[in-house]
């Protein structure tokens, strides 16, 4: 039988995702320009038996996820910027209460509101520290509308692995571009539900180190009663001031994705092998960086491109090999250097990194990036 | 013989934080017996609070419980709620926890009026901070943020729910105990966003600071400013001024939202 095949826009793509992943739970606020991610979810989600709520503003949306979380539900909201802004206090929450939630942010312009309706990919620090205190976080920032659906589905993967807060941040080109898309099959692409606890209810524990560093999660309203709090907690979930267990549980939620660093980043090398001058690019910007490669291998020059899917954590070993073997890197961005700082960072001088910078609402267009190349070699 | 508390309490959990003289110990001895009245399974109920002295109740008690962020109790409840509806969601918290950072969640939780309950124990000040005014502090009064006497009105916790569309409101005194549990039993039997206001005391932030000499004396004006509903509604507005009216103050039957959106559900798959 031929598969599903649709012309299908990102932020679609996005909640069809979600709901390929088993999500049984949306609660959003109207923000320009992720809104269709809540209106497909209010379509889709009742005829699963799923609850779609709009909630009062962007915290309640974060919490009403949280909450519904807890109760073992898989549960997604989706924002943009300055949603994003006022959702960190909660994805702080998210992270110490080490609950699994999937945040689709589709990047636009900033700080404040902006320009809505313009492409950005100035989120991404945000996405890493935009709360307070030390925590890990996993970013997805995904370049065409078929990825934008399969990210989607690896993101709630990731958060019921981990037990954490997992952001997928496709830029506004991503989630508002319509693509062809091949849907999967059921079974095709894999699905993860969280682990649920193997002890009796009186021995449970909801952070129960003895099970590894991502202890298993009960649900509310099930046979096991335990308690939550944004607060330090020990293993039994209750608060804890006491010095050493802290340090351990915060050092345990840096290392749930430290320590996992290679099942989490995904990347693509494109012509890599033999080439002199690398760009470095994410979301849409690698489509028109992928482009202007292209065009410079016709020209003559070993141009390649690295793509990086998984922005958070990282892919800090694979771009500072890159730049163990190239005469220059380029970092084209819609934002003023955020992930030039990174490359920068792990490339250690080994090659110089050369930014394109646009953050006036047009992207990133293949001749920018050739010139620079040009420039480079 | 006496109630039995214990089987409703965390083994280990106790002492509370609170301080001598609080009135919140009183309100979760009666939310308990409340429970225990109505027979609430504990696996079936969830406790959610915010942030603040009154937000720390749920660590005490076994159930389900969620402590959350400031003023969020009422959010994270609705997900809780929203995606297991036949479970029994009681949030609890303070006023400055409710009323001001938790404002809008409060209100829009009262304007779904989506089966839940809600426990507001106002003791006029934010005590966990030590003592700067709340939404619920009178005008006049002192607080370390207000040293001149506040400035501030103070909302009417009970005419906010009522206005925003909470089908069941109540009010009782950390004074009246006995009366505590009877309106927590009858707000969680109400099908609806159901508020129970209970005013309490703060001796060591509110009280020093307004020349209470003592806890009896705090708790002496809550038994004088309180007249039951069927009293007031003998009295004069003159007689009235200075009191605070006291039991259900307000019930209707109204469509409750986890009913209504399964009613979408079903529309959904016709």
């Amino acid at each position: 039988m031929a598969k599903k095949v649709a012309f299908l826009q990102g932020n679609e793509a996005a909640a069809q995702g979600a709901l390929y992943a088993g999500c049984k739970f949306f609660g959003g606020y109207p923000i320009t320009p992720s809104t269709e991610v809540a209106e497909v979810m209010s379509v889709e989600l009742p005829k699963v038996g799923g609850k779609f709520i709009q909630m009062e503003d962007e915290i309640g949306a974060m919490a009403s996820v949280i909450g519904a979380s807890l109760t073992g539900a898989k549960s997604l909201t989706a924002t943009s910027g300055p949603g994003l802004s006022l959702k960190q206090e909660l994805i702080g929450y998210a992270c110490i209460a080490e609950t699994p939630v999937v945040i689709v942010n589709v990047m636009r312009g900033g700080p404040s509101t902006g320009m809505p309706t313009g492409p950005s990919q100035s989120d991404v620090m945000c996405a890493k520290w935009g709360t307070h205190g030390d925590h890990a976080a996993i970013c997805l920032t995904p370049a065409s509308v078929q990825e934008l659906f399969e990210e989607t589905v690896r993101a709630f993967n990731l958060a019921e692995k981990y037990r954490m807060p997992v952001m997928v941040m496709p830029d506004e080109i991503v989630a508002h571009m319509r693509e062809r898309i091949v849907f999967p099959e059921p079974g095709e692409l894999e699905v993860i539900d969280r682990t649920a606890p193997s002890v009796p209810p009186a021995e449970y524990k909801p952070y129960d180190t003895r099970f590894g560093d991502v202890p298993p999660l009960a649900g509310f309203g099930s046979e096991y009663r335990f308690h939550v709090t944004g607060l330090n907690k020990a293993e039994d979930g209750f608060p804890t001031t006491k010095a050493t267990l802290v340090q351990a549980e915060e050092e345990r939620q840096i290392r749930k994705v430290d320590a996992n660093v290679d099942d989490i980043v995904q990347f693509e090398e494109y012509l890599c092998d033999d080439a002199e001058v690398a760009v470095v690019a994410f979301g849409s910007t690698s489509r028109s960086a992928r482009f202007a490669v292209n065009e410079a291998r016709k020209q003559g020059i070993k141009a390649g491109l690295f793509r990086i899917k998984t922005f958070w954590p990282f892919p800090e070993k694979q771009i500072k090999a890159l730049g163990a073997k190239v005469k220059g890197i380029i970092t084209p961005e819609m934002n003023l250097g955020m992930c030039t700082g990174e490359v920068k960072r792990v490339v250690e001088g080994q090659a110089p990194v050369t930014g394109i910078f646009r953050v006036d609402g047009e992207p990133i267009n293949p001749g920018q990036i050739l010139e620079k190349i040009k420039e480079v070699k | 013989m006496s109630f039995d508390y214990d089987k409703y309490i965390r083994p280990g959990k106790l002492p509370h934080i609170w301080c001598p003289g609080c009135g919140h110990g009183i309100v979760m001895k009666g939310l308990i017996r409340a429970i225990d009245t109505l027979g609430l399974e504990k696996n079936n109920t969830a406790i959610v609070s915010g942030i603040g002295c009154a937000s720390r109740l749920p660590g005490y008690l076994d159930f389900c419980t969620l402590h959350t962020a400031h003023g969020r109790a009422a959010a994270f409840a609705t997900g809780v709620k929203m995606a297991k509806p036949e479970m029994n969601v009681i949030l609890v918290g303070g006023d400055g926890d409710g009323t001001a950072i938790g404002g809008n969640h409060f209100i829009h939780a009262c304007r779904r009026n989506i089966n839940m309950t809600y426990i507001i124990m106002n003791n006029n000040i934010y005590g966990m901070t030590g003592g700067q005014f709340s939404p619920c502090t009178p005008t006049g009064a002192k607080a370390s943020t207000t040293p001149y006497g506040n400035p501030d009105p103070a909302f009417d916790v009970a005419k906010l729910a009522i206005g925003a569309g909470a089908t069941f409101v109540a009010r009782g005194t950390a004074y009246h105990a006995t009366q505590i549990d009877k309106l927590i039993a009858e707000a969680i039997q109400h099908k609806g966003f159901s508020v129970v206001e209970i005013l309490d005391d703060c001796p060591t932030t509110y009280g020093r600071r307004n020349k209470y000499k003592s806890v009896i004396e705090m708790m002496n004006r809550l038994k004088d400013v309180a007249v039951p509903v069927k009293a007031a509604e003998k009295m004069t507005p003159e007689q009235l001024e200075g009191k605070i009216i006291t039991g259900v103050l307000y019930k209707e039957e109204k469509p409750e939202y986890t009913t209504e959106y399964a009613k979408v559900i079903e529309r959904a798959q016709k």
